[in-house]
């Protein structure tokens, strides 16, 4: 057994080990139902929702929603990257804001942005791309800083203008740290738009949490947590399971 | 067999700002040479290398290929770098590949050629390995088959075996001499190692401390027909050690130690 596997079996073993615990403790009444209900009710809750079909417009504008933001996140960030990128003076005015751009909530902002958009998709979006861009902009500079300077070298000697430089030669060495971006900016973006939709929001998955626990039905609370959590560790599971696959590509394993 | 180039320096000078890194010099490649140019530390060697290649352009004089003034990498130019220039996201074919398929050659053409290349460099059994599967020497070949394959008249190596070892050296200067006598290329290396120079060469040219300038140029006499193995020819030492004499007073200049 590699290594890789022996730990993603401990981790998994572990991980299972306290979803038994928590369903032990609360079966035998040591966490009271109102706090936590056991995970075995949480799946359950979970299968009911969506098999009723009650949820299912909450998901689909949810996911939608992270979705719109994530591809106007990537593709905002990684330009806005690579502009910082080819002026170092606009570089140097803007790092330390970028550096400490995550210590601010942003979605703080979210009443401002209904104001200014809305309540609607639009500020949903809007706070999605604010949680998630700078993460990508953050990875694209450091993507194109490790460019090695021979490829550059390499790309001219082939006789390659910038956009086939660019496209051919930046963007696939820089792509292990883009990748980085891209799995950063899913997960900003998720917290982004669920956040925003929990507070102020009359529609989505975000919502709908709220909505179930101002109403102290904690069974449908739990069943949506769940499924959040699921929805988010299988598309981050997804994205590490490429990225391994290009990495261990590239590292010839 | 390509039909052979011709490169020239004229009062070649470079400047970085205040630093005056090279020149002037002069210097004429004969059409099929194998020239190698010798010099200490930081005496503008690589800063010569990119003119001729076209990727930087000298401050004074003029440079030229077939008789056309350089500027910007000219067709029928390939650059080995020290460094390892292969792309990682690529298999060994690919890499190869890489410049005939932005040519837009046809891909029966491009396959041949890469199958040829790959094999005279002795990559066939890596072909569908990717660089990082690869040693130092092997990816330097991968670097050499994909400049190769281009069928460059002249070819331009700067340090490329820098980072191997001794014996891996010797086996890839055989393999060099190997390619320019098949291709009839014009070979411009630049190397450190003064044994290398004198081995491989028909000429060695001597660059002194910066502002590098040749000052010295050594006909090594050689018959095109050689190989690794003329280190143990008597003739050898005598050309190491002129090229040592030649550049042991530049060597202390860098040291910044009177001869």
């Amino acid at each position: 057994m590699t290594r890789r596997r022996a730990a993603l079996l401990v981790r998994s073993a572990g991980l299972a080990g306290l979803v038994v615990l928590l369903e032990v403790l609360c079966r035998m009444g040591a966490i009271d139902a109102l706090t936590i209900i056991p995970p075995s009710e949480m799946a359950a809750a979970m299968a009911e929702q969506l098999a009723s079909g009650d949820v299912l417009a909450s998901v689909r504008q949810t996911f939608l929603t992270v979705a719109l933001a994530l591809v106007l996140a990537v593709t905002l960030g990684t330009l806005g990257g690579a502009l910082l990128h080819a002026t170092p003076r606009l570089r140097r005015v803007l790092d330390p804001l970028l550096a400490s751009y995550y210590s601010v909530p942003t979605f703080i902002f979210y009443p401002f942005l209904v104001a200014l958009l809305g309540l609607s998709m639009a500020p949903l979006v809007a706070l999605g791309v604010m949680s998630a861009a700078p993460a990508m902009v953050i990875s694209t500079l450091a993507g194109l800083d490790g460019v090695p300077r021979v490829l550059f070298k390499a790309a001219r000697v082939q006789r390659l203008g910038r956009v086939r430089t660019l496209w051919l030669v930046v963007l696939p060495a820089a792509m292990p740290r883009l990748f980085s971006g891209l799995k950063l900016a899913m997960s900003y973006a998720l917290i982004g738009v669920i956040a925003g939709e929990f507070i102020l929001s009359g529609s989505g998955l975000g919502y709908a949490i709220s909505y179930a626990y101002q109403s102290f039905d904690n069974r449908a609370m739990y069943g949506l947590m769940l499924f959040v959590l699921l929805a988010a560790v299988s598309v981050n599971g997804l994205l590490y399971a490429w990225e391994g696959t290009l990495a261990r590509r590239r590292a010839g394993g | 067999m390509t039909a052979p180039a011709h490169a020239s320096l004229r009062g070649v000078t470079r400047r970085f700002g205040a630093v005056h890194a090279l020149g002037p010099l002069d210097l004429d490649l004969a059409a099929g040479e194998f020239f190698s140019v010798v010099g200490p530390s930081g005496c503008g060697k690589s800063t010569l290398m990119d003119i001729l290649s076209g990727l930087s352009q000298p401050s004074a004089g003029t440079a030229s290929f077939d008789g056309q003034p350089i500027r910007g990498v000219p067709d029928g130019v390939g650059v080995v770098f020290q460094e390892d220039a292969s792309f990682p996201w690529l298999t060994v074919r690919d890499n190869v590949a890489f410049g005939l398929r932005r040519a837009g050659i046809a891909a029966a053409e491009v396959a041949r050629r890469v199958n040829h290349a790959v094999g005279f460099m002795g990559l066939q059994e890596f072909a569908g390995a990717y660089p990082a599967q690869l040693s130092g020497g092997m990816r330097q070949r991968v670097c050499i088959a994909r400049t190769l394959v281009l069928q460059p008249r002249l070819i331009l190596l700067d340090e490329p075996f820098g980072a191997l070892d001794q014996q891996t050296r010797l086996l890839m200067g055989d393999e060099l001499l190997r390619l320019w006598r098949e291709t009839g290329a014009t070979v411009l290396l630049i190397t450190h190692a003064l044994d290398e120079a004198a081995m491989l060469s028909d000429r060695v040219g001597v660059m002194s401390a910066r502002p590098g300038r040749f000052i010295d140029l050594v006909d090594t006499g050689w018959p095109r027909d050689r190989d690794s193995r003329v280190v143990s020819d008597p003739a050898f030492g005598g050309l190491t050690a002129r090229l040592w004499s030649s550049l042991r007073t530049e060597s202390l200049k860098t040291l910044g130690r009177a001869a």
